[in-house]
């Protein structure tokens, strides 16, 4: 593909494509740039209707809020010391998933049984989202990202649907909150977002925590379960390379960036709006001009990695771009590689018994060829 | 080795101090870098060096010389 070829999006709109690892670091990073920019009026849109969660009203909402403001109150929760406190509670929920497996008959599906369960109940033991109410929420998020699959309406609905739940349930906990109510030990984040304060002392407002609570539902489990997927598929279908980690427990932790780097389904990437000339690519992007991020060939960019197109888990260093970079990069970045290295240690130890029940040509699909996480992951142990 | 931080560059992601906590913790209130010691030992430069090369902010500075 030519560097920062026009493309047109779905939407018809024309925007230049970043597939190189130094233009698309270089993107996201620059100030010159912004995502905010990207909702504005005379961007160009992916799609021709709102359903694109950053251009929804909640991250309207968000927007309005002021990003730096809103990520400094919101970071302290997503801190490695936060997120690693958590995680022998995220490897006995791995380990009970798995345990619980068999009952739902042989094969079994990993990713209904493990990959997507595990990050909804990490993110909602989080947030303090009841458990009864998990279920309503995995209809509405399997249809957020589904344009194709759902018709306008039902997506409208799920969005609004979602937003009332959520509306609610910071209400709910307002009043625990103001009525001195909330139990010991129910310090979920929502709970403490109602009464905390930025540098200047303001609180947010309750759009804003209402917004919060589903960006980070949204943003907390899906792409989570996908990495969760994939990483386990990689894991069961190559002898050699799970002996390897194996042998070397220690790998773990590179072996969860290399997934994370060697994806191809990265999604679309990520947009940005160009607000003062800035050379990317070898040529000039004009103030205006909308660009596309893509991270997943960034990631795959022979300049930056050797044998870019090998999957090899012992990389180090390995700077990938799957978490984004800059001012926007993934907030929840030492969550989701928390979950990642806790599920494939809890994995690693469970192996012996755990086996693909997909066939050869099933599996060269899960390795490397796929466009999105596989739907289903059949198991037999 | 000699380590320093700038603080205005990080964007508070915590990827130093997953990969060293040793040397790199976040303060409590907005998840900064917080260096926690500027002349690490030998055991684990590698990692230092690693989560150097890997902070996307660039916000991480080592110097070899000892
Ligand atoms: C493997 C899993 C994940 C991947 C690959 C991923 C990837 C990303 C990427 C690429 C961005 C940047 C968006 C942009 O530049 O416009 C982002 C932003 C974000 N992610 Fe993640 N993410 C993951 C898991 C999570 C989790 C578990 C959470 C926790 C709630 C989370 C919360 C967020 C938030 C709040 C943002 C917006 C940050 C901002 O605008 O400042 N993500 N994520
Ligand atoms: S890796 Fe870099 S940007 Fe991330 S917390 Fe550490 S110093 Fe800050």
């Amino acid at each position: 593909m030519p560097r920062g070829a026009r493309d047109p999006l779905p939407s018809g709109d024309e925007a230049r494509l970043l597939t190189r690892y130094e233009d698309v670091r270089r993107a996201l990073s620059d100030p010159r740039l912004s995502r905010e920019g990207a909702t504005g009026s005379d961007a160009a849109r992916i799609t021709d209707d709102d359903s694109d969660i950053f251009n929804s009203p909640m991250a309207c909402t968000l927007n309005a809020v002021g990003h730096e403001r809103w990520r400094r109150m919101l970071s302290r929760w997503f801190t490695a010391k936060r997120v690693q406190a958590l995680r022998p509670a995220m490897e006995r929920t791995a380990d009970r998933l798995l345990d619980e497996m068999p009952d739902h008959g042989h094969p079994a599906d990993l990713v209904s049984h493990l990959a997507f369960p595990l990050p909804v109940f990490v993110i909602c033991a989080m947030l303090g989202v009841p458990e009864a109410d998990r279920d309503s929420f995995k209809g509405w998020s399997d249809t957020f990202p589904s344009m194709a699959k759902y018709s306008r309406d039902e997506v409208t609905t799920a969005h609004r649907e979602f937003e009332e739940y959520m509306a609610a349930l910071v209400a709910d906990k307002r009043a625990a909150v103001s009525a001195g109510k909330a139990a010991e030990g129910e310090e979920d984040l929502l709970s403490l977002l109602i009464t905390a304060t930025d540098a200047e002392g303001r609180p947010l407002s309750g759009e804003a925590l209402t917004a919060t609570g589903q960006a980070l539902l949204l943003a907390g489990h899906e792409t989570t379960a996908g990495f969760i997927t994939v990483m386990a598929a990689h894991l069961l279908s190559d002898r050699r390379r799970r002996q390897r980690l194996l042998d070397d427990r220690s790998l773990a932790r590179q072996a969860v960036e290399e997934m994370l780097r060697f994806d191809p389904s990265g999604g679309f990437g990520m947009i940005r709006y160009v607000h003062e000339d800035v050379e990317l690519g070898g040529t000039v992007a004009p103030r205006g001009t909308t660009v596309v991020c893509s991270m997943s060939a960034a990631n795959r960019d022979e300049d930056a990695f050797d044998r870019a197109a090998e999957l090899d888990v012992t990389r180090s260093p390995n700077p990938h771009l799957a978490f984004g970079a800059g001012p926007h990069s993934c907030l929840g970045q030492a969550l989701a590689r928390t979950e990642m290295q806790a599920v494939l240690d809890v994995l690693l130890r469970r192996l012996p018994t755990l086996e693909l029940a997909v066939n050869g040509a099933e599996l060269r699909q899960v390795d490397g060829l796929l466009t999105s996480p596989p739907a289903a992951l059949p198991v037999r142990w | 080795m000699k380590v320093t931080v700038d603080e205005a560059r990080c964007c508070g992601a915590g990827q130093c101090a997953l990969i060293a906590p040793e040397v790199f913790d976040q303060r409590e209130e907005d998840g900064i870098v917080l260096l926690l010691d500027g002349a690490p030992g030998s055991r684990v430069h590698a990692a230092v060096r690693e989560a150097a090369s890997v902070c996307q902010a660039a916000a991480i500075r080592v110097s070899e010389t000892s």
